[in-house]
């Protein structure tokens, strides 16, 4: 396995700057996400790596090797393509061996790597079937084969559930956690779904408009989002956003917007960061919003929305409130059993508060 | 008569008259062919005839030995052959890279290109004949049959390159990045992924070459002038005299050369079928 180094990749398209600069190291047996929304440069950075897109300008590195003008075929990596890429004219057995047999390794190790192969995948009753007889599944798990069985420095994943259908996105996304246990290897995986980044990733880049706006475990990356928009990126439902601004009273910080008026403890937000008259934006995720709970030291002063509309998702239930012209959307136990219109008091849990420098958009507290 | 009987009426009468249709079609175009049977086995050198039935009274195969015995005709099939197998491969051959380089690569002057190209199938073949005879001349290759060849394949590449490059167009680019990581050179990917999944466009483009160098005349007119060299287009008019036309001898040459593009065809349907209806259904 290997280590990977990005630094300063930059790519252009005419004037059109898809990557702005992208500084990001991988390490050995680590299991990276990129995500991202469509167009924010994750794709063509792996394509990059992969060797299948010219770089503009910056070095890429595997295992310290720069390989900034190496032939794909020997960076020693492997890719899993969004549409599978399997070669229709082969049969699954034909398709697994294709690197192998074209390197001319001994028949014995290519019967030998793709038998081992297919017994991880459970391909071996497929193996001498076509692409076009396989469901998707299946051809995903050829896909992946095909990749294990090159025995690669580095697995390269491209979107590769985006399109499975729900339940079987969730299956698969299961195995390859499996998969990523059993081979240890170092992954790269490109996704716009943050659940898959979520639950597959050892550390999670995310992007947008080309540029790494955090890099982090899961938790990190959910917990203390770097900027307002890694905040909104991940979670679901979205962070609450409130527009407001900063003031003092008796020393101690106060968040008031046109709606709320909330005090903020020196632990959410430290004394440097509270400055009298600053305009902030507060965020907090729809389970911080504790619906019927208390005002105490871990939660603020009591408010009070009026419920616009429940949505039930089987164990929880998402409640839509508006106080005044704000709306917040807080999750909880399902059965709620309050009638749309009817009065909900809630506090805001400042464990997990965040606020974030309107005009920098960077987290403060 | 209630409306499931009204209903069934209908059905039948357009049954009827689609099925008339279609056959009607089907006998103007089957009719000659079946008439030139009749002449080549019609004793004597009869063109016309009183006699309206198939098989001729006293039919006899003497025209097709005649032919075969007499004439240069096995000859003429074989120089036919020789240029049209030779056309085809290199014809396809040339097409199909060529359609490659516009499908897949980024170049000044790809779209003019291509419109040039097709430009060149408007233009009447016998306007072309001059040119060609010049550089066919020029190069030393006239009677010869490397000048057919170079003729044929040349004027059937951009019908050929049209349909190919059509066609690796429907071809996911990223079958070819699966191959370059997996270790072959552009050229590889081309060779081992690209052309295997091709075979209905180049089927078509074959079929197009061969059909087309098979039953050209004008420039086979023009480029051979010994009787040795001549295609079979040629050889049948050599049957054509100015007092007479040995007419058996040459329905019997008429049949005979359809044996070939027959075998083709059959032989290549197949592929012809899912080739007239790629782009259709994604592959």
């Amino acid at each position: 396995m290997a280590e990977v180094r990005f630094s300063k990749v930059t790519k252009k398209f005419n004037e059109n700057v898809i990557l702005n600069g992208v500084d990001a190291e991988i390490r050995d047996h680590e299991f990276v996400v990129i995500v991202g929304p469509s167009g924010c440069g994750k794709t063509t950075l792996l394509r990059m790596l992969a060797g299948l897109e010219e770089i503009t300008s910056g070095e890429i590195y595997i295992d310290n090797v720069l390989v900034n003008n190496m032939h794909p075929s020997k960076r020693q990596i492997a890719m899993v393509f969004q549409d599978y890429a399997l070669y229709p004219h082969m049969t699954v057995a034909e398709n697994m061996s294709f690197a192998l047999r074209l390197r001319k390794a001994p028949k014995a190790e290519i019967d030998q790597r793709v038998t081992e192969a297919a017994n991880i995948l459970q391909l071996t009753k497929l193996l001498g079937r076509m692409p076009k007889q396989l469901s998707g599944g299946q051809r995903q798990r050829v896909a992946i084969g095909r990749a294990i069985v090159r025995k690669p420095k580095v697995f390269l994943f491209d979107e590769p559930l985006s399109n499975l259908d729900a339940k079987l996105r969730e299956e698969m996304r299961v195995e390859i956690a499996k998969l990523y246990q059993r081979l240890n290897a170092t992954i790269i995986y490109v996704t716009h779904d943050q659940v898959e980044a979520m639950t597959l990733a050892g550390r999670i880049v995310v992007m947008n408009r080309g540029i790494i706006q955090q890099v982090g475990s899961p938790i990190e990356v959910y917990r203390k989002p770097a900027n307002l928009f890694v905040a909104g990126f991940i979670g679901s439902p979205t962070m609450n956003f409130i527009s407001g601004r900063l003031s003092m009273a008796d020393g101690k910080a106060v968040f008031q917007s046109e709606d709320l008026s909330i005090g903020v403890p020196g632990f959410v937000l430290h004394e440097s960061e509270a400055v009298d008259g600053r305009e902030v934006v507060l965020g907090v995720r729809p389970d911080d919003v504790l619906v019927g709970g208390k005002a105490s030291e871990h939660c603020s002063e009591k408010l009070q929305a009026v419920l616009e509309v429940s949505e039930l998702l089987g164990h929880r239930e998402n409640l839509y409130l508006k106080i005044g012209q704000t709306r917040l959307v807080a999750m909880v136990e399902a059965f709620f059993n309050q009638a749309p219109g009817s009065a909900v008091p809630f506090c805001l849990n400042y464990t997990n508060m965040h606020f974030f420098d309107k005009i920098t958009e960077k987290r403060i507290g | 008569m209630n409306d499931k009987e009204i209903y069934k009426q209908k059905k039948l009468f357009k049954y009827l008259l689609i099925h008339l249709a279609i056959i009607t079609f089907v006998v103007i175009c089957v009719y000659p062919l079946l008439r030139i049977l009749s002449v080549s086995i019609r004793p004597g050198d009869k063109l016309i005839s009183t006699d309206l039935s198939l098989i001729p009274a006293g039919a006899t195969f003497a025209a097709y030995v005649r032919l075969l015995k007499e004439t240069l005709f096995l000859r003429w099939l074989w120089n036919s052959l020789l240029i049209t197998v030779a056309t085809s491969f290199i014809g396809v051959s040339l097409a199909s890279t060529a359609a490659y380089a516009f499908s897949r690569f980024k170049f000044g002057g790809k779209k003019g290109g291509m419109i040039l190209l097709l430009s060149t199938q408007m233009i009447p073949a016998g306007m072309l004949i001059l040119p060609l005879f010049l550089m066919i001349m020029k190069l030393g290759l006239m009677n010869t049959y490397l000048g057919m060849i170079i003729a044929y394949s040349v004027s059937s590449l951009p019908f050929s390159i049209w349909i190919l490059k059509g066609y690796y167009d429907t071809i996911p680019r990223s079958l070819e990045e699966a191959a370059l990581v997996d270790g072959t050179s552009q050229l590889g990917a081309f060779y081992r992924i690209i052309l295997p999944l091709s075979t209905p466009a180049l089927s078509i483009a074959f079929l197009f070459n061969f059909t087309t160098a098979w039953n050209e005349y004008l420039v086979a007119r023009v480029v051979l002038f010994s009787s040795k060299q001549y295609t079979w287009t040629l050889g049948l008019f050599e049957l054509q005299g100015q007092y007479i036309t040995q007419w058996g001898m040459f329905a019997a040459g008429s049949m005979l050369v359809t044996i070939p593009v027959l075998m083709v065809f059959l032989y290549s349907s197949k592929w012809l079928i899912s080739g007239l209806t790629l782009g259709s259904v994604k592959g």
